[in-house]
């Protein structure tokens, strides 16, 4: 035995992935059902996507709080006892809230489901927002703010959005303090009605299901007055900023700082994309990355330093983010820009390229593992407004991207003068 | 029900498989029996940096990570105060490729002091990260030291300061790793699109030729019990008073730690407990609060950690903390209580299956504490807990010469 040869592999590119495909349903008022069912485990996990994300409010803060307090009280059912309804049946039901979606899932036992999901009915269609309730949101979430911006991290990751879309802008927009004390109930109330409960919706069910689930969800969000989403959502005009460097003080104790750069980069629709992403694989995508072996494995200025596109709908940025010792942020930046300039001058050599091929081969192998993970990815492709072929297209381009086009990319968006650059320390 | 086979090699090394057909996938997962508790107090932080030099290169191979890149696998690692804990995974053709990796660097390290040099730097960057940089990063770092008279877990996994990193030498990781990093010392677990032949196959194949080395015999220094309440007063420069009150409760293996772990989701597991509604809804003395502990191996500690509402003050709030306590060692629990925090604990163990990763290091996990086979029991004993078990326990645990805490008090407070 020969230690030192590595075993024969498979090429993870000769692998051929395939997405299992959902099932596809209405409910009697138009309401699109997607469903996977698939795995062992008898649990399953229910989302129900409005769009209701911060991209429709009037003013800051509106979106966040009325899907937060959606589970604080109805009619019939205070707070406690929606919490105790799903916690007796050890049941999550979360919401968040993002951007131009809004959402609140349930993960249960599917032996549990016919139990849990009328009380999913009264949150969305019969919540009665007590004041009392959003005092304490709003005393919360408070200072839940204050402790994070105390987080030079948390700062930064707010600033470079502001800069790269503008603060106006849904993606760009923050909240203060100040906003949160602003909140008031009538504005929170109108939101539910018109976004909610009047509100567009789309379900996606993945898991062990229940032969009767369509019943099951006819008749409790069948009937009521929420309908398709139109697919078309509300225009959004990014402001990007002039000024493009920016140093920020914000904790005089600070031993490291955040560094963020930016560029505005265009959504998945963009013919760039897809190629995009292999090249961000490359630059700094995962632990293999040049930044992370220059940055992290050879220099030791950080605990990790990342690239990435962020995951949004209608516009994008690419970012590299790291945190660093706050007297090597600087020599950190400058050696980002030096891993730009050798993308934008040399071409990927082959062996390297290979590797990230496989390797984003392999992830997307192990992401498809699970009914959970697969309607992940139906999800972003149906919010995307994308199609399948946008997946099989995804691996056509990892396997085939070229050095030529990669250093091509790099030269059209790899370009120093072109970044945001922002330490908060 | 996870089924799975298990044989030991000759040298020791004992191996787990659990075949999954559903998935393209395979994991290996190699679990060290080293974690902080055993590190010398004068260099602690050693184990956890020490898992960072697990991928500085091994005998044979000068990188760990690009073959596995390569065979489109992924990996990663973690040090607890208990074990060291290594895992990949990849398509299951290319299985052999981790038994290469994993047997290399389990037969021995490149040793290369350049890794050393950088690693010690990326440590300290996470230690600065996480522990300095972050407002109430040190609490864990005090609150041990508090609970913790003699045992080992008076130190975090990342150590006990900076220093002990900056100093760790090539000699140290030398002598770590042949005490450690030894097969009898070593459970390896081998999951997903595999077949028991082809992995008992590749298992001696890889793994078969290690010298054994010597078996680590474990004889720490035991936590006297606690015999009077402590009160430790810090001041920070954070936005809002914090308090963790820390209760000794019982090692992993002891029949009475699943008392004291649904005691913990009656008090603080989500919604509808108890510390919530009482505390942060009714009373608004918290803006959250929490009751967990951390499943440690030997005796760990029951917490109860809240940010206080601004105005509040520290001793209001520590009282009332303490009358719900009262509440549960006088009256103790509902039986609707107790079946509620058993469900959600059915339904946690369902969710935690699901992925194959988890499996894998679950039944790691139960095998080092004696028997992989505890994985399948667990639900049993949670559902044998009665009322009067929590009663009992309650009464035993919060008794107030048992308990720590901690007045985390921010420092601008006093100026304004």
């Amino acid at each position: 035995m020969n230690r030192k040869k590595a075993p024969a592999i498979k090429d993870a590119t000769a692998f051929s992935l395939k997405l299992k495909p959902y099932e596809h349903y209405t409910l009697d008022n138009g309401v699109p059902v997607y469903c996977i069912h698939a795995g062992s485990q008898e649990v399953l996990q229910l989302e129900w996507v409005f769009n209701a994300g911060n991209c429709y409010e009037e003013s800051k803060g509106i979106a966040a709080a009325a899907n937060f307090l959606l589970k604080n009280g109805t009619s019939t059912k205070t707070a406690f006892e929606i919490n105790e309804a799903f916690d007796y049946y050890g049941a999550w039901c979360n919401r968040t809230c993002y951007n131009e979606t809004a959402v609140v899932s349930l993960h249960c036992l599917t032996k549990h489901l016919g139990t849990l999901l009328p009380v999913v009915q009264e949150m969305l269609f019969d919540s009665v927002f007590p004041e009392e309730e959003l005092q304490i949101y709003k005393q919360n979430a408070g200072q839940r703010l204050m402790v994070n911006l105390k987080k030079c991290e948390f700062v930064a990751g707010r600033l470079i959005d502001s800069y790269v879309y503008g603060d106006k802008h849904p993606y760009g927009v923050y909240t203060s303090p100040l906003d949160i004390e602003a909140l008031q109930l009538a504005p929170v109330k109108a939101f539910y009605e018109k976004y909610y409960k009047q509100g567009t919706c789309a379900l996606f069910v993945s898991g062990y299901l229940p032969p009767d689930l369509r019943e099951q969800l006819n008749k409790n969000f069948g009937q009521a007055s929420i309908s398709a989403p139109s697919g078309i959502l509300p225009a959004v005009q990014s402001v990007p900023a002039t000024e493009k460097k920016y140093r920020v003080q914000n904790d005089p104790d600070a031993v490291q700082g955040a560094v963020r750069l930016a560029i505005p980069f265009p959504n998945r629709h963009h013919p760039d994309f897809q190629k995009a992403i292999v090249l961000n694989n490359v630059f700094g995508g995962f632990f293999g990355s040049r930044l992370m072996s220059n940055i992290r494995e050879d220099k030791g200025y950080t605990y990790g330093i990342y690239s990435y596109i962020q995951n949004h709908i209608q516009q994008s940025a690419w970012l590299v983010s790291t945190e660093a010792g706050k007297d090597v942020c600087e020599a950190t930046i400058e050696e980002v820009y030096k891993e730009m300039a050798l993308l934008r001058e040399e071409l990927v050599p082959e062996d390297e390229l290979n590797l990230v091929r496989n390797y984003m081969i392999g992830g997307i192998l192990g992401d498809l593992d699970g009914p959970f993970h697969i309607m992940a990815k139906w999800k972003n492709i149906i919010l995307n407004q994308l199609d399948e072929q946008y997946f099989y297209q995804s691996i056509e381009t990892i396997k085939q991207v070229s050095p030529e086009e990669l250093r091509e990319l790099a030269n059209r968006y790899l370009q120093p003068e072109n970044f945001y650059e922002l330490v908060v320390y | 029900m996870i089924s799975f086979e298990k044989f030991t090699l000759s040298n020791g090394l004992r191996v787990l498989v659990h075949p999954d057909q559903s998935t393209p996938m395979a994991v290996v997962n190699v679990l060290y029996d080293v974690g902080a508790r055993d590190e010398n107090p004068e260099k602690t932080g050693f184990a956890h940096l020490f898992e960072h030099l697990m991928f500085g290169g091994s005998v044979n191979i000068p990188v760990y990570d690009e073959p596995l890149q390569v065979a489109g696998g992924e990996n990663n690692a973690y040090t607890t105060n208990d074990l060291t804990n290594y895992y990949c995974q990849l398509p299951a053709e290319n299985l052999e490729t981790a038994f290469w990796l994993e047997s290399d660097r389990m037969l021995s390290l490149a040793f290369s002091k350049k890794s050393l040099d950088v690693q010690r730097k990326v440590v300290c960057e996470e230690f600065r990260e996480h522990y300095i940089n972050k407002p109430y990063g040190d609490v864990w770092h005090e609150f041990r030291r508090l609970a913790y008279s003699t045992h080992p877990y008076r130190w975090m996994t990342i150590g006990a300061k900076l220093e002990h990193i900056e100093q760790a030498t090539l000699e140290d990781v030398k002598s770590f790793f042949f005490k450690h990093y030894t097969p009898c010392n070593a459970i390896l677990v081998v999951a997903g699109n595999v077949e028991l032949e082809r992995v008992r196959e590749l298992s001696e194949k890889w793994f078969g030729s290690i010298p054994a080395g010597e078996k680590y015999h474990r004889n720490l220094p035991v936590e006297p019990a606690q015999q009077a309440p402590r009160l430790l007063e810090r001041k920070a420069q954070v936005p809002l008073d914090a308090l963790y009150k820390g209760w000794h409760i019982y090692s992993r293996t002891d029949a009475r730690y699943y008392t004291a772990d649904l005691i913990t989701d009656i008090l603080g597991g989500g919604g509808s407990s108890r510390l919530f509604q009482s505390l942060v809804k009714e009373k608004k003395l918290f803006s959250n609060i929490e009751c967990y502990h951390l499943g440690s191996t030997d005796p760990g500690l029951l917490t109860i950690e809240g940010k206080l509402v601004k105005g509040i003050d520290i001793k209001t709030a520590d009282l009332a903390i303490e009358e719900e306590l009262k509440k549960m060692m006088e009256n103790g629990v509902t039986e609707q209580e107790l079946q509620k925090v058993k469900n959600k604990t059915e339904s946690a163990m369902a969710f935690e299956d699901m992925s194959l990763l988890n499996r894998a290091s679950s039944i790691a996990m139960y095998e080092l504490l004696g028997d992989a086979n505890l994985m399948n029991t667990e639900l049993q004993r949670y559902q044998a807990v009665s009322t009067e078990d929590i009663l009992r326990e309650s009464r035993i645990i919060f008794n107030p010469n048992n308990c720590n805490t901690l007045y985390y008090l921010a420092e601008n407070e006093s100026h304004t």
